[in-house]
């Protein structure tokens, strides 16, 4: 049986569908933010109202005259309300009322001007700088709750919060950068450039594309309003029975976990298909960039894992409100059941945090070092492979927790495992910088800097993943310091180093470099004064998250607590940087300042709406530094024929290439 | 280690940078490895007052021996690379078109999975021998101490304290732990209401403490003084407030101490009012009572309700 390819027409620039322009409405009657908040403020009461009448027999807590059954629905009618004031269920209603609805291309073409970056957009560009900003917010945020940390755990006695307030710190800390993490690259780069690099004009699913989006901003109000409800005392984790446990702040973590993760889903399923079935003619797996390649199987984590903790999080949920016993083992249910369901989430999780910092430096360094990436089938096979990896180690978390005890060689080894396909991106970049020209440039700063944080953080992640010597590491400040140093130093750096790279791509507007030079050195000097005697105080005995330690600790944990203030100093001067850089200087930038051969790079900068003019015809790969005779990358302005010629080729072939 | 790095360098190529990278690592890395096993290993924290405690130390030690040649093999190489092959003004020819090399590449991945699966069957005997390093093992640990002659202590867990009973003392209960030295023992770990996690950092165990789970962990206390009970688990606002202490004792004077201790508790009642002694409780049970109390979620603890109406300032 043979596809029907349709024949290829001259392909036009987007313009009007049968349906036409929509009529314009003036501002404030077309559905963006404001909106938005109408609905989610209509739709928590709405909620609110419907669980007190649903759950009027229930006992309610004394002190907030509240019960937890109200307010989940108050959180997911609102989260409903707020998607519906954006205008997300709009089209769904028009299909259904059979209407005719807008196409994607179409929205994209209509949509300008500053208003649409507020509004559910549909323009994969918009959504890239709608993550961007968001993903900013998010992280700041979760950096004032990491100055607040510090400035308690100034004294091992004395105290500037009492210890609820320190835990409700913690918890919304751990929580909002965790979620913040999965989709720093994800979203910003993720959504912005990976049709861009793959030539492609648009994402799969425009529609859930913008909906992922536009949950992240529901999913912070929620966490953040546990501050109002006397915060949660579980940290990231929401270990139960305690989650259980806890008051009404715990049902703000677990509705806001719930739906970033639903957000996640979305996009990493979008992302997914769309790197498989939108890859323009030409663009041959062994062509792929890199970052695409982290970007598919981040996307592959995403999907596979994050289900588990929304489900997870949905019978915490019930357990807190209908009384079911999913995790109360007095009443037959299993704490090791939240544990585990939790870690088999957030095992895969901690290498979604890792893959896009992978995939941006693999991407920055030929560059960089004007050479081909050395020894592309590696680096694709160490994404994989760590990728498949990661699915089989979530029980190291609980070594010590009696679960399982003889299984635990089989996860030690699995983990220690995990190390092989990561030293390919070590193998990769060494061979890339061997006999290099290398240019210091801002983003390359930060790319070598993720090589050596990376490092002290996957070498101690060894340590913890050896049972003995996690028996006296587990829990404490050793591990702290071990995730931030791959976290924060991989892919926060990696984050940095991608906004001063692409930056210019995405907005035409260059950020300024010699902030840029004093943001590299005082965040990477700070990171590492940060974290570094961090392993010590771990190794002395300071569990995580106490807010009363040993004195003779007072002087390490002095000395971190002021790096991390100046820590916090450099990123206000990344911040006053994109700030004056993209509000107020403004320099323009449309060409190709790093002399890149990405395919993202060909077209100007900021792209046109669609993207290509034409869908182009990829002609070799985008590493081929230094050879003379290479090919350009790609054939923008194909002559008509072509592109059904390489789907007919593909056909007969099975494979492409 | 030497043989797995050094080929990872394309020396073939360049034999010049290749052996000048060697001989730079080979250097810093006997170096480093000699002030890891003489300098640093001697001091390693939380020392040896217990048989785990000095496996823990030593696995990490020797962890740390092979760690530091390839970080050093990493950083001296990156190093080498920015000083000498960086950019130069007016030079704005590409670099070598080099896409890889098939023998470097097996060499890397060949060397790499040596040490992986070393460290891993390294870390299975320091698991397996030392009769599980102190870890808790869960229900039914597969590695225990030979013989039967070890003190069984019972840690219970709750928010915000541990206490400890002794079974082969009537059932006993305090809340310092008392051990003796040369002796090995048996620790049953239990909660009460939320996860805790037994953590006397200078005896070198850890272990959850689960509600309806006994875990168990094994040590032999190898050197008479105090030390610090701190709860390793997040369970609660006073979770940072959670510790206690403890003593490891000659054998006589532990001896005397239990005696006394368990004839004090007979004769105030204390024995007769605590709950007989069993692996696990389900505190909202009380046996001599005869009486099961209203379960509010199944927890205890504030009685369901987490926070008091003020936090007390201090615990």
């Amino acid at each position: 049986m043979s596809i029907e390819i349709e024949p290829e027409k001259a392909q036009e620039p987007a313009g009007s569908g049968p349906a036409g322009p929509r009529p314009a409405r003036p501002w404030w009657m077309r559905p963006a933010f404001h909106t938005g908040i109408v609905g989610a403020v209509i739709g928590y009461f709405l909620g609110h109202w419907l669980g007190d009448f649903l759950s009027w027999g229930y006992a309610r807590n004394g002190l907030s005259d509240m019960n937890d059954f109200p307010l989940v629905l108050g959180y997911v009618f609102g989260t409903v309300g707020w998607l519906g004031g954006l205008g997300v269920f709009n089209d769904l209603f028009r299909q259904m009322a059979g209407k005719p609805v807008p196409v994607a291309e179409e929205e994209v073409a209509s949509a300008t001007g500053l208003a649409r970056y507020f509004r559910y957009t549909l323009d994969h560009k918009v959504v890239g700088i709608q993550y961007l900003v968001g993903m900013i917010v998010y992280f700041c945020t979760g950096g004032l709750f990491a100055m607040a940390i510090r400035t308690e755990l100034l004294s091992p006695t004395y105290h500037i919060m009492n210890a609820s307030n320190y835990l409700m710190v913690v918890g919304e800390h751990g929580t909002m950068m965790m979620m913040m993490m999965s989709s720093v690259v994800l979203g910003p780069f993720g959504q912005f450039l990976l049709p861009l690099m793959i030539g492609s004009k648009r994402m799969a699913f425009p529609r859930l594309e913008a909906l992922a989006f536009w949950l992240t901003p529901a999913a912070y109000v929620v966490l953040l309003s546990a501050v109002w409800l006397g915060g949660f005392p579980t940290g990231w984790t929401g270990y139960a029975p305690l989650s259980v446990q806890a008051t009404e702040g715990m049902d703000a973590y677990a509705v806001a976990f719930g739906i970033m993760g639903i957000s996640l889903i979305l996009s990493g399923f979008n992302i997914f298909v769309t790197a498989v079935n939108y890859r323009a003619p030409g663009m041959r797996w062994s062509r792929l960039p890199m970052f695409v390649w982290s970007m598919i199987t981040v996307s592959f984590l995403m999907v596979l894992s994050v289900p588990v903790l929304v489900g997870g999080l949905y019978l915490l949920i019930t357990d807190r409100t209908v009384e079911t016993s999913f995790y109360v083992n007095q009443l037959g249910g299993s704490s090791y059941l939240y544990e585990n369901l939790f870690w088999f989430f957030g095992h895969p999780e901690v290498y979604i945090l890792a893959l896009p910092g992978f995939g941006i430096v693999s991407e920055l360094i030929p560059v960089f070092c004007r050479k081909p990436l050395y020894g592309y089938r590696v680096a694709g096979a160490g994404m994989i492979g760590v990728a498949l990896l990661s699915f089989f180690v979530w029980q190291h978390h609980l070594f010590v927790s009696g679960i399982n005890p003889e299984m635990r060689p089989l996860f030690m080894l699995t983990t220690e495992l995990i190390s092989i396909p990561t030293g390919f991106i070590y193998l990769v970049a060494m061979g890339t910088f061997w006999k290099a020209k290398i240019r210091f440039t801002v983003p390359m700063l930060f790319a070598m800097a993720l090589y050596f944080n990376f490092l002290i953080g996957g070498i101690s992640g060894v340590f913890l993943s050896d049972v003995p010597a996690d028996t006296t590491e587990h829990g404490s400040f050793f591990v702290m310091a071990h995730f931030h140093y791959t976290i924060m130093g991989g892919l926060i750096f990696a984050f940095m180093g991608a906004t001063y790279y692409w930056l210019p791509k995405m907005m035409g507007i260059k950020l300024n470099q010699t902030l840029g030079y004093l943001h590299f050195w005082t965040m990477f000097i700070f990171f590492n004064s940060t974290f570094l005697p961090l392993f010590a105080v771990g190794m002395l005995g300071q569990p995580r998250r106490v807010y009363e330690y040993a004195r003779n600790l007072q002087p390490l944990n002095d000395w971190v607590s002021i790096s991390a203030f100046l820590l916090g100093g450099s990123i206000l001067i990344f911040i006053i940087n994109f700030v004056w850089s993209t509000v107020i200087v403004r320099e323009k930038e449309t060409g190709n300042p790093w002399q890149s051969r990405g395919l993202e790079w060909q077209v100007s900068s900021p792209p046109p709406p669609g993207n290509f003019e034409h869908i182009p015809v990829i002609l070799s790969g985008p590493y081929d530094y230094g050879m003379k005779d290479a090919p350009p990358v790609a054939d923008l302005n194909p002559p008509v024929g072509v592109v059904s010629a390489s789907y007919a080729t593909a056909g007969a072939t099975g494979v492409e290439a | 280690m030497a043989e797995s790095q050094a080929p990872a360098t394309p020396a073939k190529a360049e034999p010049n940078h290749g052996m000048r990278i060697f001989l730079i690592w080979i250097v810093l890395a006997l170096a480093a490895d000699l002030l890891i096993w003489f300098v640093w290993y001697p001091h390693l924290p939380p020392g040896r007052m217990t048989s785990s405690a000095s496996s823990q130390q030593f696995d990490i030690a020797v962890l740390a021996l092979a760690a530091a040649p390839v970080m050093l093999f990493v950083w001296i190489y990156f190093g080498y690379a920015l000083v000498n092959w960086h950019h130069r003004k007016g030079d704005d020819e590409d670099g070598p078109a080099l896409f890889g090399h098939t023998g470097i590449q097996a060499a890397w991945i060949g060397g790499t999975a040596v040490i992986v699966l070393a460290a891993f069957v390294f870390g299975t005997v320091e698991l397996i021998v030392p009769d599980g390093a102190g870890s808790g093992e869960g229900t039914t640990p597969v590695w225990k101490p030979v013989g039967s002659n070890y003190l069984q202590v019972q840690v219970i867990g709750q928010q915000w304290q541990f206490s400890y009973r002794y079974p082969q003392f009537g059932g006993m209960e305090t809340t310092q732990l008392m051990l003796p030295v040369n002796r090995p023992v048996q620790f049953n770990v239990t909660s009460l209401d939320v996860i805790h996690s037994f953590w006397p950092y200078l005896l070198g165990v850890k272990a959850d403490a689960n509600p309806g789970v006994n875990n168990v962990a094994y040590t032999t206390p190898k050197q008479t003084g105090k030390f610090v009970v701190r709860c390793n688990e997040l369970c609660g606002i006073w979770h940072g407030a959670m510790y206690g202490y403890g003593r490891v004792e000659t054998t006589s004077a532990f001896a005397v101490w239990a005696r006394a201790t368990e004839l004090a508790e007979q004769r105030s009642g204390i024995l007769r009012a605590l709950p007989p002694y069993s692996l696990v409780y389900d505190p909202t049970v009380i046996p001599q009572l005869g009486v099961t109390l209203t379960k509010v979620s199944g927890i205890t603890g504030a009685a369901g309700y987490y926070y008091p109406p003020q936090d007390p300032v201090t615990p």
